[in-house]
């Protein structure tokens, strides 16, 4: 299965957007985990911006990075948000609530709960009506969020915007689900090779193996820990502009291997 | 799309374990909704809950999924031979060329809520022994169905709240016509939980008695609980008469969180999708099954879109009088009464169901009629603006 590239977006610590962040990823530049600073998103409107949670914003915020110096409409283009499971402020906060005799759970509160919050508010901000899922996958999210894109691409959909995104739960679920730092990456994809091409990547599900690590150690201990970082190691790659080959693991431990090439 | 045959399907619900006891329910009337009396919670509202007799321990193998989301999958893939199929095809495929493509809402959050209530008092601990990965996490629905049926496909879980396991369909079609498995398990199960009871109750979205789709009193929502899962493969010899998936089609509303377009924009391009994926034209629908939650907004939303593609001639009801809106599994609950509708020549009728509502123009059944069925739609639509519908039918001469 064959995708090409058009865009990369990556936000997280030390890492404000692709364009600044190449130079880390590609090993020219060192790495600083500066402490993350939540961006301001200025898809959302001013009331959705201040009633979103990390999760949303995070998202959102990397697949615009992946669009920034595209021409490509958002309002008509496929979209797979992936990440490891709900939001885990909004989960704490429902829990909670509910552990309280009165058992009063926000309305805001509970809509925002679905898993699929990010895509909704990317959809009403994009106005798209073009299909979007959102999915999950525990450790293994964005594997299976590449899957389902080239699954849309191989189904004759042109292009796909794939957005793996995961923030830290707080106590005490951070102490049963460690996320580690807040980060999530956006990839741009299209069916066929065109102008906008960055990168050609060939993608297939085989033989079990070790996934394919990072050698800067603050960048393979975010790796390690956000399942959304797990596309790091194929970032550096493409920051690079290199060829190589990437190995991702699924929770039945198959690689899902991906060949890079400029 | 390349249709797929739907070689095996099975499914539990509040109206019993299996497609006999859904069959056997509708055709007699009888429908599941009773008034609350979930856990502790204080609603007057109804619900479709699974008698807590059916929903046996999990094997001691796989103890660490224990939770009533899992047990409710567990009872589904005991029914109807579908874990006996699913291992034939194993044996057929290989198990790394199964993929397993579930859908859920809330998975096991039950579990998480009850340990919130045992916190411990000064550090605020979830109770030692509290299992997060393999029961609350939204994958481990899919961890659990590839460990009790001993596949190692690809895997995911889609989680677009009420259409997450419509969407699974779209996702095993295109799964397979990219070459990444062979066939499909898809699937998905949501069980009741006082997350989903107190927010739906938030949004003034609970029917005081059973839900009534479609009424001219309609006042909100009954919850229910179930499970279901198919086998999908490609056409071959093997199962030449079983039905097939024809069509799916997918939208985004664009419009608000969790309120449906007015006019359901949204829900009218999924059916047009659909349509258009199966190459059919509105006419050769036989049948469609609402979403129908019995909300003021939703099925007047979905009336209008309705209408709009397809007149006032097409059978169509909401099943979710009989059932209750299983959330993330309505999707394949659903499905699955189409199909059963159409082996059986049944055009279900709406549990509950009294008076129409005047404003509905479509050919609404209330009571259950007899009809020679051979393709179905089924709609899903969810939070966040997600819409799905399915197309479903016999083989095409």
């Amino acid at each position: 299965m064959t995708l090409f590239v058009e865009g990369v977006g990556v936000l997280g610590p030390g890492l404000a957007g692709w364009r600044s962040s190449r130079a880390i990823l590609a090993g020219e530049a060192p790495f600083h985990p500066a402490p993350f600073e939540v961006p301001r998103v200025d898809l959302l409107p001013p009331v959705e911006r201040r009633r979103t949670g990390l999760p949303v914003k995070l998202a959102i915020w990397a697949g615009q990075d992946a669009l920034a110096g595209t021409d490509i409409d958002s309002g008509t283009l496929s979209t797979v948000f992936t990440s490891s499971g709900g939001d885990g402020d909004v989960i704490h906060e429902i829990c909670s609530t509910l552990a309280c005799p009165e058992r009063e759970v926000s309305p805001t509160r509970f809509h925002n709960s679905v898993h699929n919050a990010p895509a909704g508010y990317w959809g009403i901000a994009t106005r798209s009506s073009a299909p979007s899922t959102s999915l999950c996958g525990h450790d293994w999210s964005f594997a299976a969020g590449l899957l389902e894109a080239a699954g849309q691409i191989a189904a004759g959909q042109a292009r796909v915007l794939l957005i793996a995104y995961d923030a830290p739960y707080p106590e005490p679920l951070n102490s049963v689900r460690t996320i580690g730092a807040p980060f999530a990456c956006a990839l741009l994809l299209a069916g066929s090779r065109s102008a906008g091409t960055l990168a050609r990547l060939a993608l297939r599900r085989g033989q079990q193996g070790p996934p394919t690590r990072i050698c800067d150690a603050g960048l393979e201990a975010l790796r390690s820990a956000n399942p959304a970082a797990r596309a790091l190691p194929l970032l550096a790659l493409l920051a690079a502009d290199a060829a190589g080959r990437v190995d991702l693991e699924d929770s039945c431990g198959a690689v899902i291997a991906l060949e890079s090439r400029p | 799309m390349q249709p797929l045959v739907i070689s095996h399907y099975t499914i539990v619900n509040c109206l019993g374990p299996g497609k006999a006891a859904t069959l056997a329910a509708l055709e007699s009337g009888r429908s599941g909704l009773q008034p609350c009396a979930f856990e502790d919670a204080r609603l007057d509202t109804c619900v479709g809950q699974m008698a807590d007799a059916a929903l046996r321990p999990l094997p001691d193998a796989l103890a660490e999924y224990e939770c009533r989301n899992h047990r409710i999958a567990d009872l589904a893939l005991l029914q109807d031979g579908f874990e006996e199929a699913v291992r034939a095809a194993a044996r057929r495929y290989g198990a790394a060329r199964i993929g397993v493509f579930l859908g859920t809402s809330t998975s096991g959050i039950l579990h998480t809520e009850a340990a919130y209530r045992r916190r411990e008092a000064e550090t605020g601990a979830l109770p030692a022994g509290f299992r997060y990965a393999t029961t609350h996490n939204t994958y481990a629905l899919a961890r659990f169905v590839l460990d009790r049926l001993g596949l190692s496909g690809p895997s995911l879980v889609v989680s677009t709240a009420c259409s997450s396991s419509a969407k699974v369909f779209g996702t095993a079609a295109r799964m397979i016509e990219a070459g990444f498995c062979d066939a499909a398990v898809v699937g998905g199960a949501d069980s009741l939980c006082l997350t989903t009871l107190y927010g739906f109750g938030s949004l003034g979205l609970l029917a005081r008695g059973p839900c009534r789709p479609f009424d001219a009193q309609r006042d909100g929502i009954s919850i229910g609980e179930g499970a279901a899962f198919a086998l999908l493969e490609k056409p071959g010899s093997h199962a030449a008469r079983a039905c097939m998936l024809l069509g799916v089609g997918e939208s985004s509303d664009a419009y608000h969180m969790s309120a449906p377009h007015p006019e359901g924009a949204g829900a009218r391009l999924a059916m047009a999708r659909a349509l258009d994926s199966a190459g059919l034209a509105p006419g050769d629908l036989d049948y469609i099954n609402l979403h129908g939650t019995g909300t003021k907004a939703n099925d007047i939303s979905e009336e209008q879109a309705v209408y709009a593609l397809f007149g006032p001639r097409t059978p169509a009801s909401s099943t979710k009088g009989w059932t209750g809106h299983t959330l993330g599994a309505s999707g394949i609950e659903e499905a699955i009464i189409g199909l059963l509708a159409l082996e059986h020549g049944l055009i279900p009728g709406s549990a509950h169901t009294r008076q129409l509502d005047p404003a509905v123009r479509l050919d609404y059944a209330i009571e259950n009629r007899s009809a020679r069925i051979d393709t179905v739609m089924s709609n899903s639509f969810g939070f966040g603006g997600s819409n799905c519908t399915l197309i479903l039918g016999r083989p095409r001469r």
